[in-house]
């Protein structure tokens, strides 16, 4: 029962607020959707929900952790959110064009929930085919999210990610043809805990190229280097409560989609082979993400290609297997909270100074929105890897564990790209923070809900410094019996 | 070996490079139309599902979807952003198509690679699934309207359809009418966007959605 309340509520409240006319009501529902999702996420940490239609949607322990994180993230997004959207009604109806906007807000609010919805679909859902039209829709879904502002740029961006990652995720529909053939013992069955039952019949020849396959086109909507070109664009025209979304919940999403095939490769006795092809993966993307960081002049930008590094200390994490693959799913948490906070921040910053341009920002310490400056200095403190915190705790032990396992050049590499990261990022936070504030902030127009565009990030950062002081004992178990069926201890 | 299923085939290659040569949309739209509608009927031709009253129902959505619906929503797009003719693709229409032969030879290669657990009904269908499949990103590739690189995107997907009718039975009707739905979204959301990007730019040329890029030389004062 659980599961299905889980998908419907936000799936309903997304069509009727598609003819929804009054604003409130609207925003109304999102609060109130999400606030019942997370609820009904902490009931399923109590209880285990019973599987539905035949075991096509269960919750495991992999699904719990994924689950949690998309809730709490979805419900700090929506008391951004709705903050965010009167603010911008307010700049809208400055420039006349309100009865434009109107329709706007409630496509976005519809398409949001639908969103949300979605990737509740792709966390619930135990068949790999499943999965495959869940992820789609999260695509199709959360487009529009992104031509919010309907601007050129905005428009490009919409583009760019509805055609990238459908024709990536066509690649993955062929890799799950490609796992039916392997299986043609169990007629192509596509219920993971019966192909994992099965493991050992599987076609091996088969079962290689369909991961090939699933790797590509998942991680191209993950936002893996040479895969990533999207990534940067949407993130940084989406409005800020997206981009939060984008990166903090629909990423871990397609990364979930790899995991499910790499748990059936790991059972048919695959490993070796995929955990090659994660740490190939993992180091070209902390390596990309640390060149394309140095020369940023966009600060949303910025942050996209942090997640793109995230996405690839994650995925070198799972590859390396043993202790590493419980650091990166701490290291994934503590991505998510982070990075989502850091969104929150930018979108404060932008709707002050309307510019995202790094150059045109200075002072922000010493100017209006100090407490805004002073979550980005937390934040970027926390992205970037600084004791204590969980993200600190996740590179550290992958780190530990690359050594022992005597990869020396992936050592290199990464600690290489992590001091150019950090050098990077730090130029940008510095540059935006020091100095003599902005004189022209005749255009600034301020926020009216400071508590609401503060207190989602000042949460979640909280939640990663404490993370990386105290794990308690019920999380460390269910990332424990994750990482189990994932090669690692 | 039946000879209306490789009359099919034939049809559906020769229905690859007739995308990969024409440069008038419309026609363009109808050949990915014909060659899903062709891909939809493969099937039956091969008589490999036992005709259920389910596999006839996902067959003939499927039918509908890619030779009807479609192509009228593309059409209509089309009609809305007020083009014709697409430019000369990339490397132009010659190179285009030597391209387009040599995918064909690759997917043979390919599929001669693979081993089958049970006998096929038709040698030809695997290595035209990949052609139609890497045709499909070719197109993308290489062309610019914004139209035409969704038109690659179903030809990928008619790709993936073929191969899978090829190697599988019947999936569960569910989980195909999902898929199928999910196309359908998508090409609908295509569509709207082909939309918007012509009222906004004044053309679906997507070689001009160039704003977004890193490093962007300073300008000089």
């Amino acid at each position: 029962m659980p599961i299905i309340l889980l998908i419907l509520i936000p799936f309903t409240a997304g069509l009727i607020s598609f003819f929804i006319k009054n604003d409130y009501f609207r925003r109304g529902l999102i609060i109130i959707s999400s606030g019942i999702h997370i609820a009904l996420t902490c009931s399923v940490w109590f209880k285990q929900p019973p599987p539905l239609l035949n075991g096509y949607f269960a919750l495991d322990d992999t699904g719990i952790l994924f689950l949690t994180i998309t809730s709490v993230l979805f419900f700090g997004a929506s008391l951004y959110g709705i903050s965010y959207l009167s603010d911008e009604k307010r700049v809208i109806e400055k420039q006349s064009t309100y009865h434009r906007h109107a329709s706007v807000e409630a496509t976005f609010t519809g398409c949001f929930l639908l969103f949300f919805s979605t990737m509740t679909i792709v966390i619930v859902s135990q068949d790999l085919a499943v999965l495959w039209v869940a992820i789609e829709a999260t695509t199709l879904a959360s487009a529009p999210l992104i031509y919010f502002h309907r601007t050129k740029r905005s428009l490009e961006a919409t583009w760019k990610y509805l055609l990238i990652c459908s024709v990536g995720i066509a690649l993955a529909l062929l890799g799950i043809f490609f796992l039916a053939v392997a299986n043609t013992a169990d007629h192509g069955n596509m219920l993971l805990p019966r192909i994992l039952e099965h493991a050992g019949n599987l076609n091996i020849s088969w079962l290689k190229a369909a991961f090939l396959l699933f790797f590509v086109g998942y991680g191209t909507k993950m936002g893996l280097a040479p895969f990533h070109t999207w990534l940067p664009d949407a993130h940084s025209e989406a409005p800020s409560v997206v981009s939060a979304l984008l990166s903090g919940a629909l990423l871990n999403c397609a990364f979930l989609g790899i995991l499910r095939s790499y748990q059936i490769c790991y059972a048919a006795g695959l490993g070796s082979f995929c955990q090659e092809i994660f740490i190939f993966f993992g180091l070209l993307s902390v390596l990309f993400a640390a060149i394309f960081i140095l020369g940023q002049t966009d600060y949303k930008r910025m942050l996209a290609y942090s997640s793109v590094e995230h996405m690839g200390i994650i995925a070198l994490g799972i590859g390396l297997g043993g202790k590493a693959v419980f650091a990166a799913l701490i290291g994934m948490l503590g991505h998510s909270l982070t990075k989502a906070g850091l969104f929150f921040v930018a979108g404060n910053i932008l709707s002050y100074y309307r510019t995202k341009k790094i150059s045109d920002i200075h002072g922000l310490i010493s100017g209006k929105i100090r407490t805004s400056a002073i979550l980005w200095i937390i934040g970027f403190l926390l992205i970037t890897g600084t004791p204590p915190s969980g993200i600190f705790i996740g590179k550290f032990i992958i780190l530990k564990e690359a050594l022992l396992h005597g990869n020396y050049i992936a050592v290199l590499i990464f600690l290489a790209a992590l001091s150019l990261v950090f050098i990077g990022m730090s130029r940008i936070v510095i540059s935006m923070t020091q100095g003599v504030p902005n004189k022209n902030t005749d255009t600034a127009t301020d926020w009216q809900n400071a508590f609401f565009r503060l207190c989602p990030s000042a949460i979640f950062f909280i939640l990663v410094i404490v993370m990386g002081i105290y794990l308690p004992n019920w999380l460390t178990q269910i990332i424990e019996t994750t990482a189990k069926k994932l090669g690692g201890f | 070996m039946n000879s209306w299923v490789d009359l099919n085939i034939i049809a559906i290659v020769l229905m690859n490079f007739m995308m990969l040569s024409s440069s008038r949309i419309r026609i363009c739209i109808r050949v990915v139309a014909i060659q899903g509608i062709l891909i939809g009927l493969m099937p039956l031709l091969a008589g490999v599902h036992s005709t259920t009253y389910a596999s006839l129902v996902s067959l003939s959505i499927s039918i509908a979807l890619k030779g009807i619906v479609f192509p009228y929503l593309l059409l209509r797009a089309l009609q809305k952003a007020d083009i014709r003719k697409e430019v000369e693709p990339i490397g132009g229409y010659p190179l285009s198509l030597l391209m387009g032969v040599i995918l064909f030879l690759v997917s043979c290669w390919l599929s001669s690679r693979l081993i089958y657990a049970k006998p096929l009904f038709s040698n030809l269908v695997v290595p035209v699934s990949f052609a139609t499949f890497f045709t499909g990103a070719l197109i993308i590739v290489s062309r610019t309207k914004a139209i035409t690189q969704v038109l690659g995107y179903l030809m990928m997907e008619n790709g993936i359809y073929l191969f899978g009718s090829a190697l599988l039975g019947g999936q569960s009707l569910l989980v195909e009418l999902a898929i199928l739905l999910d196309i359908f979204v998508a090409v609908f959301v295509m569509g709207i966007a082909i939309f918007h990007i012509s009222r906004e730019f004044d053309h679906i040329d997507t070689q001009n959605l160039t704003e977004l890029k890193d490093w962007v030389p300073s300008k000089q004062e």
